[in-house]
This record gives C-alpha cells, structure tokens and sequence, in this order.
C-alpha cells in the first residue's frame, strides 16, 4: 500500500505539473489582448505598450511561465492585472462560500440518492420504485439555473422563508444568515445532482442484485439484509465512488450557474469575472487551485476504492480504465 | 473493468431477464416512441417556425407582459414581444445547438480517442490522465473559456459545448476501441494484410457505432442544456435571438407577475431534454445487443 501510495502521488505530481503547463499555454493561445481589456476606449499604442509592460504580458512566454511556477512554489497565485489585488486572498474568500455550499450539496445528494437509488433498484416493480426512476429522468432534464429560479419564486419570494439570493457582506461572521443564504443554493446543486446520481446507484444496485453471489449468500442461509450489506454494499459501491469523486469534483466549479441564480460570490463567478476581463492571474489562479482539487478528489476517490475492492490492487488509477 | 464504460455512457436501464424477457423488446420500443414523439413535438415547433410565425419575432405592439389569451397563446414578455413565437424560433436555437455541438464532439472525440486507443505505455497513461482532468471540468467552464476568448454568438458557444464535450466522447471511444482491438477478428484482419486505417473503417468503427450513438444521443441533451445555462449567463446567442435560457434569465425578475415567460421555456427544455435521454435508452435497448446479453 506504501508503494501504490508513492506511486499515485508521484502521479498526481506529474499531472499537476502538466496541467499547469497546459492551462498556461491554453490561456496565451486564446485570443484577445489582457493589455487592451486594461486600456481605456481610444487608447494610444503607447498606453497599450505601457500597459502590457506594466502587467508584463510583452515578456517571452517561457519567461512568464518560469515567473508563474516560481510564485506558485512560493505560495502566491499572483496579482490581479484588473484590480491588482493579490488573486490568493480573493481565492481563499470565494472558497468560503464554494467549498462549503459544494460540500453540503454533495452529502444532501448522497443522502438522497443511495437510498432513493437502491428502493428504485430494489423495489423496480413497486409503483415507488418506477416513480423514483421516473423522477430521476425528470431531474437530469431540468436545467439547474431554472429549478433556481422555481425555488426561488416558491420559497423566498411567496414564503418568504428564505432569503432569495446574496451572500452577507461579513460572511461567516454571521454564521445563522449565511447558512440561510446557502440553503437554496444547496438544495438546489443536490436535487439535480442527486436525480443523476439515483441512476447510477440504481444501475449498480440492480447489478448487484442480479450477481450469482449474492444468490449463493442468499441460498446458504444468510438474510437479505445481512448478505447486501456483506456482499452487495462493497460491490455497488465500486462504480458508483469513482462517479462521486468525477461529480463533486465538476460541482466545485459547476457552481458558476447557481451562483449566478442566487448571486453568490463563489469561486465560479469570480472565475466568470476573470474570464470577461481577459484577468489572466484570476484565470490561472482559479483553474490552478480547482485543478489541484479536482486531482486530489480523484487521488482520495482512487484510495477509497481501492479499500473497498482489493481486486483494484496493481491498477494505478481504479476509475478510468 | 467494463462498469465505468457503462457508467461513462450512462447507466443503462437494465431488466432483469427471466420469463418476461420477451417483453423487453416491446417496453424499449414504448420508451423509444414516447421519446420520439417528445423530441418530436419540439422538433416541429423548429421547423414550422422557418415557414409560419404568429407574430414577428420583433413584433412589440403586444403591450407589456400580457397575460396568456388576449390575441397571445401565452402572453408576451417585458418588451412586449409574443412569447410563443420566441419559443418557435427558440427551438431552432436549442436545435442548433445540440446538432452542431454533437457534430464537432463526434468528429473531434472519435478522431482523439481511436489514436489515444492505439497508444501504448506511458503515452497512453498520460492522455488518459489528460483526458480525465479535462472532464472533471464541467462543460459549462471550458465553454465559458471559448466564448470569452471569441464572441458570445450561437456558434461560439455550439464550437464551446462541442470541444467540452469532445473529451467525454474521446475517452468513451478509447475505452471501446481498446476492448475491440482484443478481439480475434481484428487479429484476423490484421494477418490477412487489412491495413490500419482500413482495419478500423471496416471493423472497428462499425463495432463501437451502438454505444457511441447512445452516448451521442446523451451528449445532444446536455448540449442544449449547457446551451442554455451559457445563454442564461449572457454568454450564448446574442438578442435579438430568443434563446431559451435568454429567455428564462429575462423572465426572472418578474416571476411572480408574469410566470408564464418564466415557466414555458423551461418546460420546453425539459420536455425536449427528457424527449432526447429517452431515444437514447430506447436506442440503447435496440442497437446494442452486447448491453442486453451482459445484462442478462
């Protein structure tokens, strides 16, 4: 297990070290000039040039990149070239709001879709059954930012239980109006993900269900409770974790439409900002630290599975392949 | 491992086998039917809308946010502007976007995952990572990425979804390819002197065609989806093109007063999203044997 842990992270390095490499090129081959985005209409070239100087866009590329890296190795995700303002502060600010609103719609999901999934599997035949499977196919359909909005209308805007959007201004500092801020956005995120979420845990639990296994558990005595949760449990579970770690890691940064719906100040947005002002050190920044997420939820994603099915043992990665 | 292939194109809905296992042949074909008439009720709003409008789309004369009836089937939106004919025209656009997107994902996404299926070692293992790191990241993003650096039109954001997209169909392909390159027949080809490319025209390409129009069929409703979600955020098709996430974002505001702007698109985007996952389970059941036999 040492070894295997080695070599993933040495893996999860690597791919670091790649994806920096790609998201770098990728966002100087975009066109569009950050220089003219910063320049006011009308510009002379010599502002322009001035300008570029200033941001140091008209340095060479290998240059800009060793530049990047060596600030990135030392912690700093560079400055803003609109508001110049450190990016990793600001970072840090929006991952208050994101990180829990993704984490919290994640675990509401998972509360909802294993069991509502496995009933539909289970229990196919049952008009519940059908009824869950057939909502489910309904919720992958419903685009996030419109349930957004019907929630909104019904909850904020009739009951006026909730508030409709907006995040508090000292954030955390008023723990009560920023929890009731979240939680439209958070019901939101895991409605529609936990209607996707129900198909795959339905599909594994009917695989499952089907499995000579568990009909040999079955026939030498043992319950059915007792021969799913033995055997059934850790089987379902292997395909269904690596598609947990792929959707908590796209709801971090799939948050951008919700956000917007419910006006928080989330990574997405800040992301969104960076991107319509050509903000090359937001971009970078923002991409950076999701892609550093997005890897470590496939690693830990990886390491789970590889718990929960000794069988995955001499793979490198459990999930792709 | 052949879970996470399945998982990659969706779950199937798998019936268990056993004395009904006749009727499954009748139940695929229902749902295949409700989804055709589904996609297709959507689909004759696009076409009829290129031959017949109720009102010019830029029509203003209908006074602000009139209530459905009144000379409007459902009323007309804040500029006064009938909000059924920009539900027609809407539908070309949704249309649009999910052909176009499905054509440049199935072109470059086929293309990219029969090479990466051909690479061996540490070359495959680095695409494969590259690949995975590129899903992760939800199409939304890399489209909003495309359409900042271009312009915000229908075709920025149909290239945008399309590229996104073109990962998922890349990494399917390559796993479907690798599993059809261990088969005899290929072996077989391939000693009686079938070239390469001809070898994969002729036996490969057709042995993945199931599966990959399943999953092509899956990537049309999430492309009309992310069509809408770029379109909400200001990013899609420009006005005076009535989009239907536009639409929606415009209707917002006056939910309350006036909900039917803020309901009709989004339930003719479900109705044709629903339409569209439905054809594909349908077709799932009826193209791909391999899926019914392993379920079985």
């Amino acid at each position: 297990m040492a070894r295997y842990l080695l070599r993933r992270f040495a893996f999860l390095v690597v791919s670091l070290a790649l994806a920096s490499v790609v998201l770098f090129v990728l966002l100087r081959l975009l066109p569009g000039d950050p220089a003219n985005a910063l320049s006011a209409v009308g510009a002379s070239p010599e502002q322009i040039a001035a300008a570029r100087h200033s941001i140091g866009s008209d340095r060479p590329l290998p240059e800009q990149f060793t530049h990047w890296i060596g600030q990135l190795a030392g912690g700093d995700l560079g400055t803003s070239f609109v508001s110049s303002l450190p990016v990793g502060p600001e970072v840090t600010a929006r991952l208050n709001v994101t990180v829990p609103l993704t984490l919290a719609a994640f675990v509401l999901a998972v509360l909802i879709a294993v069991p509502a999934g496995f009933v539909a599997a289970h229990k196919r035949r049952t008009w519940y059954g059908a009824l869950l499977s057939g909502v489910s196919q309904l919720g992958i359909a419903v685009p996030v930012f419109w349930l957004g909005m019907i929630l909104i209308a019904v909850f904020a805007l009739n009951a006026g239980w909730l508030p409709s959007g907006g995040f508090p201004q000292d954030g955390w500092a008023a723990p009560a109006d920023a929890v009731r801020s979240l939680v439209l956005p958070v019901v939101t995120i895991a409605l529609v993900m936990s209607a996707s979420l129900i198909r795959y845990v339905r599909s594994a639990t009917l695989d499952v269900l089907g499995s000579d296994y568990l009909r040999t558990a079955r026939a030498l005595g043992e319950s059915f409770g007792t021969a799913m949760w033995r055997h059934g449990l850790r089987n379902a579970s292997v395909p269904v974790i690596s598609i947990l770690g792929i959707e908590l890691a796209s709801t971090l940064l799939g948050a951008v439409v919700v956000e917007s719906v419910y006006a928080l100040p989330g990574l997405g947005s800040l992301l969104a900002t960076g991107i319509s002002q050509h903000d090359y050190p937001v971009i970078q920044g923002v991409l950076f630290v999701s892609t550093l997420a997005v890897l470590l939820i496939g690693f830990l994603a990886d390491l789970v599975q590889r718990i929960v099915d000794p069988r995955l043992r001499g793979r490198l990665s459990g999930g792709a392949r | 491992m052949t879970a996470p292939t399945d998982l990659l194109a969706r779950p199937a809905e798998p019936r268990p086998a056993g004395p009904g296992a006749g009727r499954r042949t009748r139940r695929a074909s229902g749902t295949l039917i409700v989804g055709c008439v589904l996609t297709g009720l959507v689909a004759l709003l696009a076409l009829v809308s290129f031959l017949w409008l109720p009102f010019s789309p830029d029509d203003t004369t209908g006074g602000r946010l009139a209530g459905p009836g009144e000379g409007h089937l459902l009323g007309t939106d804040k500029l006064g502007r009938d909000l059924f004919t920009q539900l027609m025209t809407g539908a070309r656009i949704a249309f649009g976007a999910g052909l176009g997107s499905v054509a440049v994902a199935a072109l470059i996404g086929v293309t990219l995952g029969v090479l990466a299926a051909f690479a061996q070692g540490w070359l495959d293992d680095t695409l494969s990572a590259f690949l995975d790191i590129l899903i992760a990241f939800p199409t939304l993003l890399l489209a909003m990425l495309v359409v900042a650096a271009r312009s915000a039109t229908l075709g920025s954001a149909v290239l945008a979804i399309g590229l996104a997209q073109s990962a998922v169909v890349a990494r399917l392909v390559r796993i479907l390819v690798k599993r059809v390159l261990t088969q005899d027949y290929i072996t077989a080809a391939r000693t009686s002197g079938t070239s390469w490319p001809r070898t994969v025209a002729a036996h490969v390409l057709p042995n993945i065609w199931p599966t990959l129009v399943v999953n092509l069929a899956l990537q049309f409703g999430l492309a009309v989806l992310a069509e809408a979600g770029l379109s909400y955020l200001g990013l899609g098709a420009p006005p005076p093109n009535a989009s239907w996430g536009r639409m929606l974002q415009e209707a917002q505001a006056t939910f309350t007063t006036a909900p039917a702007g803020a309901l009709a698109p989004g339930v003719l985007l479900v109705l044709l999203v629903i339409g569209v996952n439905l054809i594909a389970d349908g077709l799932r059941d009826v193209l791909d044997p391999a899926t019914r036999g392993r379920r079985s």
